[in-house]
């Protein structure tokens, strides 16, 4: 059901907060490419995708993959703040006795539709749950977030044909472009671009976006549908940090943890 | 027991023959169906057969979300892409969310022949054993072979079968009863224990049958499960022989004779003498002879009794 984007952001805003607090908590996580993901995240589970917080496993709902597993943060607090499980345990990311590991994990959490953090293996799970539909004539649709970063993982190319192949239209992947990578820029690391020729050269429908423009992920996801015989991949501009001015576009922030006094201010420019 | 047929032709068979029992069965392959057999399921469901090209990385990852959907994967290759190749596939996508995907692994062992060490995987069970809830049939002919498969699809987890490319004589017949983590006591016998899988099964029986000509009494055992084991057979045989020969076609590091010793290193220290590869690589070559060069045969195990039978107290 469509929302306002005054909505959403409100949402994204939210999500965000349960991105710091849980990393934070943890003292540990990835808050950069959690933070790059968190508008897409509101959008689809907030708008685009037929889901029930009450029934994580209803068995028409539309699948989520998370690829680039190590978003795990961005994931959760979304989930939370939609309902499957209270906020509150947000806090309990990567400890030992709580439900939120490090990377998704299927048989634990509420909501999460396939375990990841290994790259490249999700977009192949998302592609077996997308034919499995084709197979039985089920209308769910598939989502999946894949890096940038990730997409020099050979499994993701094997996975674009496979795709493409058996036309799985019912499936539409978000690549979050925000440039960084651990050992720096995805451009320095091995050059994983363009994306856009290349998908469309493995057969793909490919749009390319700003992945903070709820409008313009609102109109790609729309093309996603309306395309017929093709996989979409939506080539999302994004910024690493996104929300947090200190950690915008800063590499170091893939991986680590913020201290105490950048926690307090990274909520107090989320207006926690 | 003339009859002569390779435990990957029975796999083929028993999907194309259980496909239309099990209607959400559906079966992937990555470019090797003519090799596995699961072309005769393709022939039969097309509409349920995927061929995934020569990518097994992806096909196990795919099989996993079609598992999380609620269908019954069959994913085949030979055992060197399915275990080595796509180690990390089936550990991350199918092992840790525990998902209901089944691993048929052709052309396991030295038996693959002429193609030499890239396809002779020797290794494949030490991997598949190392991971957590990870079931592993090794099936001693055509016979176990379809009673496994149908036993993989109404059993809930993830499964690593492991079939021959050759053709092995048939020892079982159609009373023969398969249960999923069962071993079977084909042969009684108080000397000694023969602890055999897959197609040493059938040389342990022709062992013990040589060893009783020599006055030795041989047990046999079939472990076709080799995860998770029979551990009251083969306690109460070696509680009972006192000595145990294992023998499988596999690097006797990490297969059936590391779980055997494992087991009784642990619970019935007991002397234990393993046939299987000696931690080498295979090479080309007509079967019959390289399976005589590597030691998987009657005679070694005949001879491997009767040196662990010197070791008892």
């Amino acid at each position: 059901m469509q929302q306002t984007n005054t909505f959403l952001a409100e949402q994204a805003r939210k999500i965000r907060i349960g991105i710091i607090e849980g990393v934070y908590r943890a003292a540990s996580g990835h808050p950069g490419g959690s933070l790059s993901i968190a508008d897409l995240m509101a959008y689809l589970y907030f708008e685009e995708m037929n889901i029930e917080p009450s029934e994580p496993k209803k068995a028409d709902r539309d699948r989520f993959v998370l690829s680039k597993g190590h978003a795990a943060p961005a994931l959760y607090s979304t989930l939370a703040n939609r309902g499957y499980f209270p906020v509150d345990d947000l806090k309990s990311l990567r400890q030992i006795d709580s439900y939120l590991q490090g990377h998704p994990d299927m048989k634990g959490t509420p909501g999460v539709d396939m375990s990841t953090g290994s790259l490249g293996l999700g977009i192949s799970a998302a592609c077996g749950m997308a034919l499995s539909a084709k197979v039985s004539n089920d209308s769910y649709r598939v989502y999946s977030v894949i890096g940038d970063g990730e997409s020099e993982e050979g499994q993701v190319w094997e996975a674009a044909m496979f795709a493409a192949h058996y036309k799985l239209d019912n499936l539409c992947v978000f690549l979050d472009y925000n440039g960084l990578q651990i050992d720096g820029t995805v451009a320095d690391v091995i050059g994983p671009a363009p994306f856009k020729e290349k998908f469309e050269a493995f057969g793909w429908n490919a749009i390319e976006i700003d992945g903070h423009d709820f409008d313009a992920i609102r109109n790609a996801a729309a093309s996603a549908r309306e395309c017929k015989g093709k996989p979409t991949v939506v080539i999302m501009k994004t910024v690493k940090g996104r929300g947090v001015s200190f950690m915008e576009n800063q590499v170091s922030w893939h991986g680590s943890a913020p201290k105490e006094e950048q926690y307090k201010l990274a909520l107090e420019e989320l207006g926690a | 027991m003339s009859e002569k047929i390779a435990t990957r032709e029975a796999y083929g068979s028993a999907l194309a023959e259980f496909g239309a029992k099990y209607e959400n069965l559906v079966v992937f392959d990555a470019d090797l169906a003519e090799a596995t057999k699961t072309i005769k399921f393709k022939k039969a469901f097309p509409e349920r057969f995927f061929d995934c090209g020569i990518a097994e990385g992806n096909m196990m990852s795919v099989a996993a979300g079609v598992a999380a959907t609620g269908k019954i994967p069959f994913v085949s290759s030979f055992a060197m892409f399915s275990a080595g190749r796509a180690f990390e596939q089936v550990r991350n996508s199918v092992g840790y969310p525990h998902l209901n995907v089944k691993i048929g692994a052709t052309h396991a062992g030295i038996s693959v022949g002429e193609d030499g060490a890239t396809h002779q995987c020797l290794e494949d069970i030490a991997l598949m054993r190392s991971i957590p809830g990870m079931t592993i049939i090794n099936p001693a002919d055509a016979v176990e072979a379809r009673l496994a498969v149908e036993a993989a699809i109404n059993f809930d987890g993830p499964v690593y079968m492991r079939f021959g490319r050759l053709a092995i004589p048939v020892i079982f017949d159609e009373n023969y009863k398969f249960e999923i983590g069962k071993g079977v006591k084909l042969i009684d016998g108080s000397d000694v224990t023969i602890v055999a899988t897959g197609l040493m099964v059938h040389e342990a029986i022709t062992a013990a049958e040589i060893l009783k000509n020599e006055g030795i009494s041989a047990r046999v055992i079939n472990i076709a499960t080799i995860k998770p084991l029979d551990c009251e057979i083969i306690l109460d045989a070696a509680k009972e022989t006192g000595a145990v020969v294992t023998a499988e076609e596999h690097n006797i590091i990490g297969g059936l004779g590391s779980a055997v010793c494992e087991l009784l290193g642990e619970k019935m220290p007991t002397p234990v003498l393993r046939v299987g590869t000696s931690d080498v690589f295979g090479r080309s070559g007509k079967v019959p002879p390289l399976l005589e060069m590597y030691g998987l045969t009657a005679a070694n195990i005949v001879a491997k009794a009767k040196e662990v039978i010197k070791l008892k107290k």
